[in-house]
């Protein structure tokens, strides 16, 4: 088959274990073969028992999305059979396990039955049938069986026992699919030339976060565990105190936040990790950095909420709380990666701001890009610059104004140590020394300062390129989004652009403040633009409108799964059918489920919504 | 010229400094009376007997009356939200475990809606002094029963008396493992310059529980006139029973050092671990992620 693009998508019990270890082992054999990957999962929140589902999809070149349909199903059991068997692209092959499920008869798709219990009884390994399976999916994608072994003895290879059992279930799987399946493996998978020499790291966004963290020379950690920001501790762990560092695991995430506050007071860069139930803990200390004027990184790891939520789903929605949480008006910088690299780059810019406006940063990434093992091309390290906070220059002849009123807002800071730099960090307003003072005046000032500081941020976001523009700069229809939608949108576009249908997109990785001749420019001269998110009420979408005036077209999902390329394409072509030059007009519609995938109707769910402007809008617009 | 990427060791010169030498100039705004003025005296006391340099002190503070206290000592300060005053000293001290860090903070910052850290510096053994102004009401709120406040009180927010039993302070720190607790009375400046002096020196967590009575809302002055005491000289600090049982009298306040005992602090346990570990950078963690 030419196919070279692949979509390969496992589905077990959690209970019987390894569905996750199945797909990234996998992904990493693919990796290491010289391929390009992408991954995604979906777990249950419970650490035994539950529905888990891994997909990746595998190709020569950067692929940026999960994929739409699938190639290859692997099914472990017969829910998985059931949820995902329709999903399959005709000409598609379904692997399942012959001893625990049946599957319906389904034309244009091959099946190969797979009996993996009686594969691992017949080795002795009841607990290796991931492992068999890995071995299968090797011979069936025509990867080198040494890489596979290589990955396996790296990726399983702490006990030797144990080591020696994986590779029996990994030579018994590929065994069985070349003696008893095909002798010609289906797909096959050919890395570009030369692909091997270049450099690639494979990681997860979460570790490309905390290795930026490392880089910005971050010597500082607290937090709390949470799901899906935990893993950012664990890498801190053990790797910061290799480099002179601190990790606390602290009791609350107050406590987490209170000690980077703490720590970075006394010089040092210093952040926490958490997710949404976890940020609105912290959004007192938040308010408190801000009025302290302290630099502190707060990186939200998304996932799905209100209160618990779904733990291991992903959303866009901590957004607005990020903005705005807190009481009284307490500026603080946001930022949102896009991808798995740019969580890399992103973090150095997180310590970069923070440092520099001497405020707090909230970095917004999400559960899917936290968990999504990928092949990036390595950190170029030389582009890391590590700025300076502006410190005070000891002046024995002055009595230090650590809150003095600048131009710029911001004020040179004192750390301990420094003879004559004496202050109260304060969290009462306060005077130019630090001295709780409620004055009007000096209120003004200090809201003033505050707010100057932050706004002026914006300026960084182009002189830092923290943006990323894609598509048809003259389009009429513009894609505005933020954070991991990019993936879907580029593919989208590209899809769009190849039938006629040409969109300008632009990617903004400062959410707030808005980086507002940036966006001005790029919606001046748009006739529809969409503004993709993962949450209910189109935050960002909302925002925008608020900050430029200006319709824009929300399209929200909020099942707690990634955004679609399809579902991106959908509605550029939907508005395009809108656009007032089409040849008929079509009525805006909201996307329909999909018949029949029953099971995950909710998952598919889309919603499009043209917002009405309000009536004060309205008015101001005439 | 400072950096803050590649901080310097600051070294601290021997000083030589009078009690107003730490006085900020900022003049305290508790209520005249307050038990928190006989802290503050006896503080600057103790520190300028100390001959701590102050741009080594660091005080921390949450909410409430006794959050003001750094503003009213020349050092380095950190005004908090209510209840984190542990954390972010905590913060501080790790980061920088050259300075000497003080927590301050009353009866609500402590044992209310800062309960949840109590413990937890305690069994880290941070390396800080916790001074707990104790004056058994909310003060900066007008008056409602505290933690500590005696089963009964009636006031706005307990009009028919509390049915709350008071907490011991006393017993909480020496059954979380606290490494050095003492007790001492405002009106005792001589006695309580000494633990201050004690408290600040110990090498770990140090809980301080300071009797301060509130003129305004809960005048126990009288109270504790009459009902303090010194710890008696059979009473051994090494002996954690014996320090509970003079904890558990609630006829008698005993002052003085409860409990003191030597363990590896936060910081020093901290770096031990870290000087096992080779150093690398950036670079080598990559590598480890490679194809």
């Amino acid at each position: 088959m030419a196919n070279n693009d692949l979509t390969v998508r496992v589905g077990g019990d959690s209970a019987t274990g390894g569905i996750v270890t199945t797909g990234e082992v996998f992904a990493r054999i693919a990796a290491y073969a010289g391929l390009e990957v992408y991954t995604t999962r979906t777990i249950p929140a419970e650490i035994k028992g539950g529905h888990v589902m891994f997909q990746l999809r595998i190709a020569p070149t950067m692929v940026w999305s999960q994929g739409d349909d699938l190639d290859m199903l692997i099914a472990f059991d017969q829910e998985s059979l059931d949820r995902y068997h329709a999903l399959i692209r005709p000409g598609g092959i379904l692997i399942y396990n012959s001893n625990e499920s049946t599957p319906p008869p389904t034309e244009g798709i091959t099946q190969y039955p797979l009996a993996l219990n009686d594969l691992a009884k017949a080795i002795n390994f009841q607990r290796g049938r991931n492992i068999i399976t890995i071995g299968a999916m090797v011979k069936l994608f025509d990867l080198p069986f040494e890489t596979a072994t290589a990955v396996v003895a790296k990726q399983l290879g702490r006990k030797k026992e144990m080591l020696e059992q994986n590779l029996l279930a990994l030579k018994t799987g590929y065994d069985y699919i070349e003696q008893n399946v095909t002798r010609t493996a289906p797909y096959h998978l050919t890395p570009r030339d030369g692909a091997k020499d270049e450099e690639r790291l494979v990681l997860s966004g979460n570790q490309a976060l905390a290795m930026g963290a490392i880089a910005a020379q971050c010597k500082f950690y607290a937090g709390y565990p949470i799901t899906p920001a935990t893993d950012i501790m664990e890498f801190l762990a053990g790797e910061l105190p290799h480099l002179d560092g601190t990790v606390i695991q602290a009791e609350d995430e107050m406590a987490a936040l209170a000690m980077a506050i703490g720590a970075s007071y006394s010089g040092v860069r210093a952040m926490t990790a958490t997710s949404g139930p976890g940020l609105a803990l912290m959004q007192e200390l938040i308010s408190h950095a801000t009025m302290t004027e302290i630099p502190v990184v707060i990186v939200d790891v998304q996932r799905a909420g209100p209160s618990t939520g779904m733990p291991t789903k992903v959303s866009q929605g901590d957004l607005r709380m990020s903005v705005f949480g807190g009481n009284d008006d307490a500026p603080r910088i946001i930022l949102a990666p896009v991808s798995v690299e740019d969580n890399f780059y992103q973090m150095i810019n997180a310590f970069n701001l923070a440092e520099k406006y001497q405020t707090p940063v909230i970095f917004l990434s999400d559960q899917d890009m936290s968990v999504r093992v990928q092949t990036i091309p390595a950190f170029d390290l030389s582009r890391v610059r590590n700025e300076p906070r502006l410190l005070w220059e000891p002046n024995p002849n002055e009595k230090f104004e650590r809150y003095q009123v600048t131009a710029n807002g911001v004020s040179p800071m004192s750390i301990p140590g420094m003879p004559g730099g004496q202050y109260v960090a304060e969290g009462l307003e306060h005077n130019v020394y630090g001295e709780p003072s409620y004055s009007p005046e000096q209120r003004h000032d200090n809201m003033d300062k505050r707010a100057l500081k932050v706004r002026l941020a914006a300026q960084d976001a182009e002189r830092l390129e923290m943006y990323q523009k894609f598509g048809d700069p003259s389009a009429p229809v513009a894609i505005l989004g933020w954070g991991s939608t990019i993936g879907p949108a580029i593919e989208a576009v590209e899809r769009a652009a190849a039938e006629g249908m040409p969109v300008a997109a632009l990617y903004v990785k400062m959410i707030f403040p808005h980086p507002h001749d940036l966006i001005a420019d790029f919606i001046a001269q748009r006739q529809a633009i969409i503004v993709p998110e993962l949450n209910y009420t189109g935050q960002y979408a909302r925002m925008i409108q608020a900050e430029f005036w200006r319709e824009v077209i929300s399209l929200r999902k909020y099942g707690g799964v990634p955004l679609t390329a399809r579902e991106v394409y959908a509605e550029i072509k939907r508005v395009y059918a809108t656009l007032p030059a089409a040849p008929k007009k079509a009525k805006p519609v909201t996307a329909k489920k999909p018949a029949t995938v029953k099971r995950v109707a909710a998952k598919k769910k889309v919603v499009t919504k043209k917002p009405v402007a309000s009536k004060r809008q309205t008015a101001r617009r005439k | 010229m400072i950096s803050n990427l590649e901080l310097p060791t600051f070294k601290f010169e021997p000083v030589n400094l009078s009690v107003n030498d730490y006085k900020s100039g900022v003049p305290p705004v508790w209520c005249p009376g307050c038990g928190d003025y006989g802290v503050l005296a006896s503080f600057y006391k103790a520190i300028s007997e100390l001959q701590i340099p102050r741009e080594q002190l660091a005080i921390v503070s949450g909410i409430g009356c006794s959050g003001r206290f750094p503003a009213f000592v020349e050092a380095y300060g950190l005004h908090g939200t209510h209840g984190r005053a542990l954390p972010l000293a905590t913060g501080v001290k790790m980061a920088r475990p050259e300075l000497t860090v003080v927590a301050a903070g009353g009866d609500g910052d402590a044992f209310s809606i800062g309960m949840g850290h109590v413990p937890h510096a305690i069994r880290r053994n941070v390396d800080i002094t916790y001074i707990v102004m104790d004056n058994e009401i909310y003060g900066l709120t007008k008056g409602q029963p505290s933690p500590t406040s005696p089963m009964g009180m009636e006031k706005k927010a307990s009009p028919y008396g509390t049915v709350e039993q008071p907490l011991n302070p006393l017993m909480l720190a020496i059954t979380c493992g606290a490494t050095w607790v003492g007790r001492g009375f405002s009106s005792k400046p001589k006695e309580l310059v000494e633990l201050i002096k004690q408290a600040i020196t110990h090498k770990g967590f140090s809980f301080l529980q300071i009797m301060s009575p509130c003129v305004t809302f809960f005048d126990t002055y009288e109270h504790f006139k009459n009902r303090t005491r010194p710890l008696p000289a059979e009473h051994d600090p090494r002996d954690r029973m014996s320090a509970l049982k003079y904890a558990l009298e609630d006829q008698t306040v005993y002052l003085g050092l409860y409990y003191q005992e030597e363990r590896l602090t936060y910081d020093q346990g901290y770096a031990a671990k870290r000087q096992t570990l080779p150093n690398y950078g950036v670079r080598q963690i990559m590598d480890k992620y490679r194809r």
